[in-house]
């Protein structure tokens, strides 16, 4: 017979799929480089002025594999600052440095930095992101949605 | 090329009989129509309705006459041409989900077909009964499996899925077949061996092709890449990151040179340099041709500005063939080997015939090696 569920609703929270063995788990992948950018690296180079070898230091080491937030977190935070820093007449030459690896793994951060827009952070993005669409095409972005893991 | 549409609804599958004068495919809907070549024009000749799903994989076996199909109802049926009609026979697949892929073996003996049920069933026919058997590879494949590619020695078989590898298995069915030679792949091939796994690709495996000679193996994946490999390089793997969209199907047209096509709704052509061992991208083998700029009147301008609000000429129609996503290229004359005329399908309901010699002459910079 019908039984009054409201009160007892313990049920409607249990995540079925995780008891499915056919359960699709990718595969570990060792974590250990996964450092994140050398934070004292690029903010020297920020204060040299040297904002192409600032560029290439924050896109170092980037923790796709780790699972610690805090270590991803502290990484988009780095690339952020350098990208602002960035004078947007510079921005074409910085992305020619790159190579093809490079502009993709730059399109993950962009993408991560749209996800928590702080103050002027959007434009910064959304310029960074037209210039990086110009050189690497739309593949580019089709890889940040399709990659399992990312930055 | 010449383009001809058939329908509004996206064509499914599709598959060429031995003489290509007949096309068999799927209007996206539970039949398979059978098109015959009248001229310049199309006309439907039979209609094969047995399916209770939609038809997802066609094969014609060229030699033999037979037409496998495979659907979402989970069923397999090869039809054979008794008289003027074709008659079906089921074969039990022992899946409890979609049937996704069919291919006929060179030899055309048996078939494979590539399920959501994370299998692959090898189908061959045993005479005793006089039925069709099927036998199942299914380690280690995790999930659906979107593509299939017989290599030309009939026994092994390349499988692309959707848990982003490309394998190559062994489908040895002693019953049907002697032992086999050893090859580039591997010498040991029991049934059901995996000779080969990709590793590294993030998308799901669209489509996987052997070259002519079944050295080479080209696979697409839906993070926009293009991957071969080489058998007599031991296996290593050259990719290429595209920056177009994903490519939906690919096949050798030469041992170095493969074509795919996809969400881009053009056939690409990629050339694989063995010294180098990397894959190029060499040109987009769908060149419109460039209509004039016809300067506008000023009435012209106003009636733009009064219906779109623009008084631009941007012309936002599609300027390639085909004007939806294409799903399948079939190679029509002269093989994987020396490719001269392919066939291109797609979500637009449009059936596009390519010929190299006419592409190679009309596209200057293009050289297929």
């Amino acid at each position: 017979m019908a039984k009054n569920t409201v009160s007892s609703a313990r049920f409607r929270k249990v995540d079925v799929d995780e008891y499915d063995e056919n359960k699709f788990v990718d595969e570990e992948e060792g974590g250990e480089n996964q450092l994140g950018p050398d934070e004292n690296e690029v903010d020297s180079c920020i204060r040299q002025g040297n904002m192409l070898a600032a560029l290439q230091a924050a896109l170092k080491n980037p923790p796709i594999n780790t699972k610690n937030q805090a270590l991803k977190d502290r990484a988009e935070n780095l690339v952020l600052k350098v990208l602002t820093s960035y004078k947007s007449s510079d921005i074409d030459k910085a992305i020619q440095s790159l190579d093809k690896n490079g502009v993709d793994l730059l399109m993950m951060y962009i993408y991560r930095g749209f996800e928590k827009p702080s103050e002027n952070s959007s434009a910064i993005f959304l310029q960074w992101h037209e210039k990086a669409l110009a050189v690497a095409g739309v593949g580019s972005i089709v890889r940040v949605l399709t990659a399992r893991k990312t930055v | 090329m010449c383009y001809y549409s058939f329908l509004v609804e996206p064509i499914s599958c599709h598959a060429w009989n031995k003489d290509r004068t007949q096309i068999a495919f799927c209007p996206n809907n539970h039949e398979v129509h059978i098109y015959k070549k009248d001229g310049n024009k199309w006309t439907k000749v039979h209609e094969l309705k047995e399916h209770n799903g939609q038809v997802t994989g066609i094969d014609w076996a060229a030699e033999s006459n037979r037409i496998v199909t495979c659907g979402t109802d989970r069923n397999a049926y090869v039809w054979t041409l008794k008289g003027d009609t074709w008659k079906p026979t089921l074969v039990i697949l022992r899946i409890n989900r979609a049937a996704r892929c069919v291919k006929w073996s060179p030899k055309e003996n048996k078939f494979a077909v590539g399920s959501g049920s994370r299998l692959i069933s090898i189908c061959y026919f045993e005479q005793d009964n006089d039925w069709w058997v099927c036998k199942h590879i299914k380690k280690p494949i995790r999930s659906t499996v979107l593509s299939l590619d017989w290599h030309p020695n009939n026994i092994l078989l390349a499988a692309g899925s959707c848990d982003f590898k490309c394998r190559v298995f062994s489908a040895y069915i002693k019953e049907v077949e002697e032992k086999p030679a050893p090859t580039p792949w591997g010498s040991k091939m029991p049934f059901g061996e995996v000779m080969f796994e990709s590793s590294g690709s993030a998308g799901w495996v669209h489509s996987v092709c052997f070259s002519g000679s079944g050295n080479r193996l080209v696979w697409v994946s839906h993070d926009s890449t293009v991957c071969i490999t080489d058998a007599n390089k031991k296996t290593e793997v050259a990719c290429l990151i595209t920056d177009c969209l994903p490519l939906l199907a690919a096949t050798f047209i030469t041992e170095n040179s493969v074509v795919a096509a996809g969400h881009d709704c053009c056939p690409k052509l990629f050339v694989y340099d063995e010294k180098k061992g990397e894959v190029t991208f060499q040109g987009k083998l769908d060149v419109p041709k460039q209509s004039s700029q016809k300067g506008m009147t000023a009435r012209e301008r106003f009636k733009n500005l009064d219906k779109k609000a623009t008084s631009e000429t941007n012309d936002v129609t599609l300027e390639t063939l085909h004007k939806n996503s294409i799903s399948q290229i079939s190679v029509l004359e002269g093989g994987k080997g020396k490719c001269a005329k392919f066939c291109t399908t797609g979500m637009d309901g449009g059936m596009a015939i390519w010929d190299i010699k006419s592409l190679e002459s009309a596209m200057k910079d293009l050289k297929i090696v």
